[in-house]
């Protein structure tokens, strides 16, 4: 060992550098990890609770119970009500299908810079101006009541087709600017090397862009999809009976509104799932983000 | 017959002038270096020759035929002209064998088993064979930017244009992309390379063009440019590389 003849050199020193010794050991105490817990439950139920004695012991609170909280009437709507949420979901799932399908081939039409496109692109701008510049209560008014009253030969003149098709058309102007935006994000340098492959512009598009425009875009889209979820209820204002028009019609001959509490539950029931997959997919999304990025 | 030409090649990005008047050109079996500062054009030069960026004047010529001849049609410049970029630029959501696979498909029409074959064997030149199931995601830089290559190669072009293919990579990575661009030159290969690593231009180019605001203004043999530049303004920028310390 050469190393003692040399001048003695602290802890950088070859053979007598040594780790300094672990940190003293604290054992495990439950009442230290327990104690956030705790306090968060017990604050949580002495605020709750305090809230809760303050709404019932109101001189009102009975009135409000028997109007909205009937369990009898709860009861007795509920079957009617469920009936109705089953058709607002059945509406949801096809009107949603049509508006993701809608909604990209707008948006490929709009962000394709072949000049013989012109036209279309300009097409898709006013549509966009005109759908999104109107409220949808409008649209399905104009729409399920409007349309059927025509009487055209060989089209469908249920209030439900045509109040549904206002859905789609302005849902599709949103959802068409969600995937512009993703299709926007695609790095300049993909177009170059899928140009420089020989792949045309439509090849490019369908091969190289779309698949990561619609990656790009997927948390944005869940939140257009709970929407949409809870905004199929419009068309229960041209007669379709779902979940709200169900318990309108209780309400009408009983006067008693419990039932829309039960149409509200079954609502937020469907919807709060659906909003917690939307954080989820947008928690994921930002992972893998980060990794690409780190 | 030179392989490529560029007559008074002038571009124009808005009102600013990129390239002025360039006239180049690289014989069969050249390899030519284009040097210079950021923004002297030396990259829009590149891509002026695969008309990823059209020029305003001037023509580019591939075996004594305008780029712009009919008789390219829409793919037939991109089967001969292949480019690899800065960053890669593979195709993220493709696995490895699909972004090689994807033009010979659906542009050169043959079908998925052909191209596969094709691409396995293109792999397993490069030693990349086990890559072929993975997504660029999960490979170093180094790498995506061999699967680049590759990609490049699969029309087996008679020109490769590289544009800063180590910029992106760190430096212990460098080396086995230049490996892959000496081998290339050892088979022959014509190409056009812009670059930042001196070193590396001097030992592999046949020529060496120095660009300064969108012109040529010096170019000639490489060890005699780095050595005795003619040009002060040449002098001046190799003077500020050696600073930096990469020559």
């Amino acid at each position: 060992m050469t190393n003692s003849r040399l001048p003695e050199q602290g802890s950088a020193g070859g053979a007598n550098r040594r780790p300094p010794p672990p940190p003293p050991g604290r054992s495990f105490d439950w009442r230290e990890a327990m104690a956030p817990s705790l306090i968060s439950i017990v604050s949580i139920v002495v605020v709750f609770g305090a809230l809760a004695w303050l709404i019932t012991s109101a001189e009102q609170w009975p009135r409000i119970k028997l109007q909205f909280f009937s369990v009898d009437a709860m009861v007795a709507a509920f079957p009617r009500v469920l009936q109705g949420f089953w058709i607002n979901m059945r509406i949801w799932l096809i009107v949603l299908a049509c508006i993701l399908v809608l909604g990209i081939a707008l948006a490929v039409i709009r962000s394709l810079r072949a000049p013989w496109f012109a036209p279309f692109r300009l097409m898709v701008i006013l549509y966009i101006d005109l759908f999104r510049g109107l409220p949808v209560l409008l649209l399905v008014l104009l729409f399920g009541f409007g349309i059927p009253a025509l009487n055209l030969p060989g089209m469908p003149s249920s209030s439900l087709f045509w109040g549904s098709v206002a859905m789609v058309l302005s849902y599709s102007a949103y959802v068409c600017e969600i995937y512009r935006s993703g299709i926007d994000a695609v790095h300049e340098g993909q177009w170059a090397a899928a140009k420089s492959l020989g792949l045309t512009e439509w090849q490019t598009m369908i091969y190289a862009i779309l698949p990561q425009a619609v990656r790009n875009v997927l948390p944005a889209m869940m939140n257009i999809v709970v929407a949409l979820q809870k905004d199929v209820a419009l068309l229960s204002i041209i007669g379709v009976r779902d979940a709200v028009r169900e318990a309108q019609i209780y309400t009408a001959s009983t006067f008693n509104y419990s039932s829309l509490i039960v149409a509200a539950g079954l609502f937020l029931l469907a919807t709060i799932p659906m909003a917690r997959l939307a954080d989820y997919i947008t928690h994921r999304d930002r992972v893998r983000r980060l990794q690409i990025g780190g | 017959m030179p392989r490529v030409q560029l007559s008074e090649v002038t571009k124009y990005f808005g009102n600013k002038l990129v390239l002025d008047q360039v006239d180049l050109s690289v014989d069969l079996h050249e390899v030519v270096c284009l040097i210079g500062a950021s923004g002297s054009g030396k990259s829009t030069l590149l891509r002026c020759i695969n008309r990823l960026v059209k020029v305003d004047y001037g023509d580019i010529y591939l075996d004594d035929v305008a780029i712009t001849d009919s008789q390219f049609g829409k793919v037939g410049l991109h089967k001969r002209i292949g480019i690899v970029f800065q960053s890669y630029n593979l195709f993220p959501h493709l696995t490895v064998l699909d972004n090689l696979t994807l033009a010979p498909r659906k542009v050169h029409g043959k079908s998925k088993k052909e191209a596969g074959a094709a691409a396995q064997e293109q792999l397993d030149r490069f030693g990349m064979d086990s890559f072929a199931s993975a997504y660029p995601e999960q490979l170093s830089g180094g790498q995506q930017q061999r699967v680049a290559f590759v990609r490049a190669l699969m029309n087996r072009p008679d020109v490769l244009l590289l544009d800063e293919v180590t910029a992106a990579l760190d430096p212990e990575l460098v080396g086995e992309i230049l490996g892959i661009i000496r081998e290339l030159k050892a088979q022959g290969m014509t190409m056009v390379i812009v670059t930042h690593e001196m070193g590396f231009a001097r030992d592999v180019a046949d020529r060496v063009c120095f660009l300064e605001g969108g012109r040529i203004l010096e170019e000639g043999d490489p060890t005699r440019m780095f050595s005795e530049p003619k040009h002060e303004r040449t002098r001046a920028f190799l003077d500020r590389i050696i600073e930096a310390g990469r020559l």
